[in-house]
């Protein structure tokens, strides 16, 4: 277990990330602007699909309608496409003074993620989901825990994404220009979380393997079926402990890739 | 002992092309085989030219970098298995990198850093006093990091390594790049923490006034190697360094005058510059009266840079 005073440490180092982050104005609002012009052209297109049956992959207009302006909502929160500082950080030797630090070099990282998480919550998830609101007619959960459900799920998803992405930076210990690891991720991670479309759109067998064999779904599809209610309560439940289950995977990865990568590390520039 | 190594090595793997498809392998010792040991309370000198080996011993003695070979110890724990609890214990400051954060103020850098090394509030404070008044940082304690000129960050990142009130500072080319007054300013405060004699400090760097302001001991590595370590008037006593007068007359030098215990070193018009040889600077000025009439005359010490220089020719022999 965590101790008090690490708690303490990885609290302060997720504060100094949404106050750093609190000070891109004018990026949080040109983000939010994006994905709500997004928004609509998602929304627009899925509701044209539905509209020959009546319903996509088993979700409703309403269900499809929460499903595109929450995802555009969670898009930031959970940052598939954020910019990525550990790998330039390793490529210019600057990984030293990380290093150099009592702290854990990936509890730094998942705090500082977390405080990131937290700030795009209040700017970037409000905006869109706001705007959503006043313009369509959203499904609204029927039982009150399915929030609480909800908001557990979109904290789990943002750990999958960071323990992700965390992976990917630490390619560059051996790679050093991550660009190829990131564009595979980037297309992985897009098609396969329901980021672009429900992934119930694809062959069962497909939809089998990506939330058995990958964490992708674990990103935006898990919160969003919880949210939306799809299956009922259990199923949301089910959802959210495969959730756990690629944390726990995925930190355990980190832990792994993290000690290898430090005994074998070159500081780059003398 | 604060720091111990012994027989410390460093070996990196260099691939080459050698054909079309064909690479090789070769290996090369940045650090190979240095031993040394460091009191506590001492202030070390490290210098040596690029590419000697200075800031992997660094990064080795600091748990960064695994070492190949030998073994290291500082603060009686072992670098790189023990890498937090040195963490705690040393604080590093590397000239050409940064340990604050870039987009958040100074004074939000430095309260960070108060939780990460989990240190008392009221030490921290007392600390921070301390390094405000000798560094003048109250102007831009408010500025972003990512604003500060290269002599203001620089004075953040020295507080930024004492603030959990370290037991030994490591300082890797801490004044590279700053103007004269903000080297002046980085010498002062690295003299006054020495004074005070609780805090061992390595001190790397190219700039060798440095080392002649603030070091007693010299270590000088080369091709990964310990080539002298001692006070740097043993330097110049192993080196013979020669202090030298360069004389203004009234007169041209007369040809072919010659001076017991000096040697001519030059001549152009009426200034003359002569290398002390076994006789005292005064035997030599008194001679040098009789012999011609002077106007002005002037005796300069050997400068560290020329022992230093023939010091790395010699090893690169």
């Amino acid at each position: 277990m965590l101790s008090t005073s690490t708690v303490r440490v990885l609290a302060a180092l997720a504060g100094a990330e949404f106050r750093r982050y609190a000070t891109y104005r004018q990026a949080t609002f040109a983000g939010a602007f994006t994905n709500t012009v997004f928004g609509f052209v998602r929304c627009y297109t899925l509701l044209s699909v539905a509209a020959v049956t009546g319903q996509m992959a088993g979700y409703d207009p309403a269900q499809l309608v929460t499903f595109v302006w929450v995802g555009q909502g969670l898009l930031a929160v959970v940052n598939y496409w954020g910019q990525q500082e550990l790998p330039e950080r390793v490529r210019t030797g600057q990984v030293v003074a990380d290093l150099l630090r009592p702290v854990d070099l990936m509890a730094t990282f998942v705090a500082a993620d977390v405080g990131r998480a937290g700030h795009a919550m209040l700017t970037r998830f409000v905006v869109p989901v706001a705007v959503g609101l006043l313009a369509f007619d959203f499904y609204l959960p029927a039982h009150a825990w399915t929030y609480a459900l909800f908001a557990v799920s979109v904290l789990l998803a943002v750990l999958v994404c960071t323990a992700c992405r965390y992976l990917v930076a630490l390619s560059a210990f051996w790679l050093l220009d991550v660009r190829g690891a990131q564009m595979v991720w980037l297309v992985a991670s897009g098609a396969g979380s329901g980021l672009y479309f429900p992934i119930t759109v694809l062959p069962d067998w497909l939809v089998l393997a990506l939330w058995v064999g990958t964490p992708f779904p674990s990103l935006m599809q898990a919160p969003l079926d919880v949210l939306v209610e799809r299956g009922g309560t259990g199923h949301g439940l089910l959802l959210v402990a495969g959730q756990v289950a690629w944390v726990l995977v995925l930190v355990a990865l980190g832990r792994v890739v993290q000690a290898r990568a430090v005994r074998r590390l070159v500081v780059q520039g003398g | 002992m604060i720091i111990q190594t012994s027989l410390l090595r460093k070996d990196f793997t260099v691939r080459k092309k050698a054909g079309r498809f064909r690479r090789t392998r070769t290996t090369v010792s940045a650090v190979d085989g240095v031993t040394l040991s460091v009191a506590e309370g001492e202030m070390l000198g490290y210098i040596g030219p690029n590419g000697a080996g200075k800031s992997t011993t660094l990064k080795m003695l600091t748990g960064v970098l695994t070492p190949s070979g030998g073994t290291v110890s500082v603060c009686g724990l072992t670098p790189v298995p023990q890498r937090i609890q040195l963490a705690r214990r040393i604080g590093v400051v590397f000239g050409q990198r940064s340990q604050l954060w870039w987009d958040l103020p100074l004074a939000e850098s430095f309260t960070l850093l108060r939780h990460i090394y989990r240190v008392p509030a009221a030490d921290h404070a007392m600390r921070l006093k301390y390094c405000r008044s000798l560094l003048d940082l109250d102007e831009f304690l408010d500025t972003p990091v990512r604003q500060l000129s290269l002599g203001q960050r620089m004075r953040g990142e020295l507080t930024a390594a004492l603030l959990h009130g370290p037991k030994v500072l490591f300082l890797d080319e801490p004044t590279i790049g700053l103007d004269v007054l903000s080297k002046q300013a980085v010498r002062g405060f690295l003299g006054e923490v020495a004074a005070h004699g609780d805090t061992t400090v390595v001190l790397t760097t190219h700039d060798l006034a440095d080392i002649e302001k603030l070091c007693r001991r010299l270590v000088v590595i080369d091709h990964g190697r310990v080539v002298h370590d001692g006070t740097l008037e043993e330097l110049h006593a192993t080196y013979r360094s020669k202090r030298r007068i360069v004389a203004d007359l009234d007169a041209s030098w007369p040809e072919g005058l010659t001076l017991p215990g000096a040697v001519v070193e030059s001549v152009e018009g009426q200034r003359v510059t002569l290398t002390l040889e076994g006789a005292t600077a005064g035997e030599v000025v008194a001679r040098l009266a009789q012999a011609v009439p002077l106007r002005d005359l002037s005796v300069q010490e050997p400068e560290i840079e020329d022992v230093v220089a023939r010091l790395y020719g010699q090893a690169r022999e």
